[in-house]
């Protein structure tokens, strides 16, 4: 018998490996570039949740422009978990970055008098359209540049409010898929404890992403990576991925591309802007 | 899917018959696991530098099939595509060859042969004394779909792939027997380090998989230098043998790899738009006349 050496199995985590220092440089430095260099605004605020996201965006601005200018606004409803708001205040205290609270209960439930009938999803929709009012108001206020803190994953999912949390114009982590993130964070130095804690929207008592969306992050994640390759659902479920998961993720990308794009806009004359009259956003 | 077996092979110099019975040990060692193509290195049954001995050894593409259909077929029942190079007479002109044959029924199926090209005869190659070139580049179909077999030195030229991507191959087999040399500072020999390079490359310009089975082993003084190795159509590395010892490479090819590749990045597409005008250059050194001409 001669030694034999097979191929390794097709890894979808290795594909979404990055690492951590090269990631961190590239994104402090688009931040950077953003803000000063085509703003030329040196502060940046953003919405903390206590949530890995946005923990992860605080620690980049932090670097990117130093604590000093950056402004963390925390935003709870009553029914907000305390963890929330005791792990954004971990994150606060570490990086030294300005914070303050402001409560949206009055806010939303002077709303939601007018919409008694309102279910979970409606409310949690007018929290987040909320606590985006809040933000750029605050932004306007600070002199600051609102940043988003929306991941990949929740973008191609579509599990996120529409004109909520991603109105901010800059987002350096929007490619990045939830696993990367938590790759980020570890990296960063984000406390174990935002890393670690289960994921959620924090709307309702008990949610997590994990189980509004019927599927784990790691496997989502891997999912889409293919789709967004270009493999078809057979190559994806011949890679060990189960015929349900990837209906499930390829059914979530497929009824929320609109919600990755402007409003569409009825085309009748031939300057339609975006259509026939096209700049770079950054022109 | 189509289930690969590289082998990375050592003859004994000039031995034919003690080769192929070698070949049918590890026949039978192949059967441990599902297997659709088997790829040996260029003139793995009898050696590479054989100088005129290559008159005494070279046999006719249904002589050399048949001897390894026979050997298949003695190791176990079943069905297998093999690649494997050899030294080729045909009616007293020899050729560097390498065929494709559907091995298992009671005559082999010769799929294709390929005819190496580019024969070095500088250094420590002497090949053109010995051989005489080919003039066709084939594409044929294998067990993966459309592909093409270089021999060694027709790799090192872009264009052998380029043309053999053109025509259509999704799979680029190189058998080769390569001397080592080039030990330098570095871990890897020079003439490996060229290989891996070049082999990546063709992989991502033309958005193929490539595989490359080396002779390893010594013969009187140089070394083969094995090094076989799979590349995926973007050109990742995916499996890859040491210089010295034999060994088999086991790979899965995948078909939708190819059309990954290739919508990610379309060169091959971009190519086929440019060609003519790279072609027709009147500049470039090529016969003007009809193709009749140039066969002439």
């Amino acid at each position: 018998m001669i030694p034999e050496i097979v191929a390794p199995r097709y890894d979808p985590g290795a594909a979404l490996a990055i690492d951590g220092a090269t990631t961190a440089a590239w994104l402090e430095g688009f931040l950077r570039d953003e803000l000063i260099g085509r703003r030329n605004i040196t502060r940046a605020v953003l919405g903390l949740s206590g949530g890995i996201d946005s923990a992860v965006v605080a620690y980049l601005c932090a670097r990117a422009l130093g604590p000093q200018n950056v402004y963390a606004i925390r935003m709870p409803y009553r029914s907000s978990s305390a963890d929330s708001l005791s792990d954004a205040q971990t994150i606060i205290d570490a990086l030294g970055i300005n914070a303050e609270t402001i409560e949206i209960s009055e806010a939303v439930d002077g709303y939601l008098r007018f919409a008694p009938d309102a279910d979970g999803r409606r409310r949690g929709n007018v929290m987040a359209r909320m606590r985006m009012l809040a933000l750029f108001d605050q932004s306007a206020r600070l002199g600051a540049l609102p940043i988003g803190t929306g991941n990949k994953t929740e973008r191609l999912m579509g599990y996120f409010t529409w004109h909520a949390d991603d109105t901010p114009p800059v987002n350096p982590i929007g490619d990045l898929f939830k696993t990367q993130v938590w790759q980020l964070a570890r990296y960063l130095g984000v406390p174990a404890a935002v890393i670690d804690k289960p994921p959620s929207a924090d709307l309702e008592a008990n949610q997590t992403d994990e189980g509004d969306l019927g599927i784990t992050y790691a496997k989502a994640d891997q999912i889409l990576h293919l789709i967004l390759s270009g493999y078809r659902d057979a190559n994806i479920v011949e890679r060990g991925f189960a015929p349900a998961d990837v209906a499930l993720v390829r059914r979530r990308v497929d009824t929320t591309h609109w919600k990755r794009h402007l409003p569409t806009t009825a085309l009748v004359s031939a300057t339609a802007i975006n259509e026939f009259y096209l700049r770079p956003v950054d022109y | 899917m189509t289930e690969v077996a590289l082998v990375q092979f050592k003859p004994r110099k000039g031995d034919y018959a003690a080769n192929l019975a070698a070949l049918g040990t590890i026949f039978a060692q192949l059967r441990g696991a599902p297997t659709d193509l088997i790829v040996l290195p260029e003139a793995a049954l009898t050696g590479y530098f054989l100088e005129g001995a290559v008159y005494e050894l070279a046999l006719t593409a249904p002589e050399f099939a048949a001897d390894v259909n026979r050997i298949w077929r003695a190791s176990g029942g079943g069905t297998v595509d093999v690649v494997c190079g050899f030294f080729e007479n045909e009616g007293g002109t020899f050729y560097n060859s390498a065929l494709y044959a559907r091995l298992g029924g009671l005559e082999p199926e010769i799929v294709h042969v390929h005819r190496k090209m580019f024969l070095p005869t500088y250094g420590v190659f002497d090949e053109e004394r010995f051989h005489t070139r080919g003039r066709k580049l084939g594409v044929f179909p294998s067990a993966f779909g459309p592909s093409a077999i270089v021999i060694c030195e027709d790799a090192w030229h872009a264009i052998t792939a380029t043309v053999a991507a053109l025509k259509g191959a999704r799979l680029i087999i190189v058998p080769s027997a390569s001397p080592g040399r080039g030990l330098g500072a570095g871990r890897e020999l020079e003439n490996v380090l060229h290989w891996k390079s070049m082999l990546a490359n063709i992989a991502v310009e033309h958005g193929v998989y490539v595989l490359y089975a080396g002779l390893t082993g010594f013969e009187g003084g140089k070394g083969m230098s094995g090094s076989s190795c799979a590349i995926s159509p973007r050109g990742a590395l995916i499996v890859e043998a040491p210089a010295l010892g034999e060994c088999i490479l086991r790979v899965t090819l995948d078909e939708a790899e190819v059309d990954v590749a290739r919508s990610t990045l379309p060169l091959l597409g971009d190519l086929q738009s440019a060609l003519p005008d790279l072609w027709f250059d009147p500049d470039l050194p090529l016969p003007r006349a009809s193709r009749e001409a140039v066969e002439s």
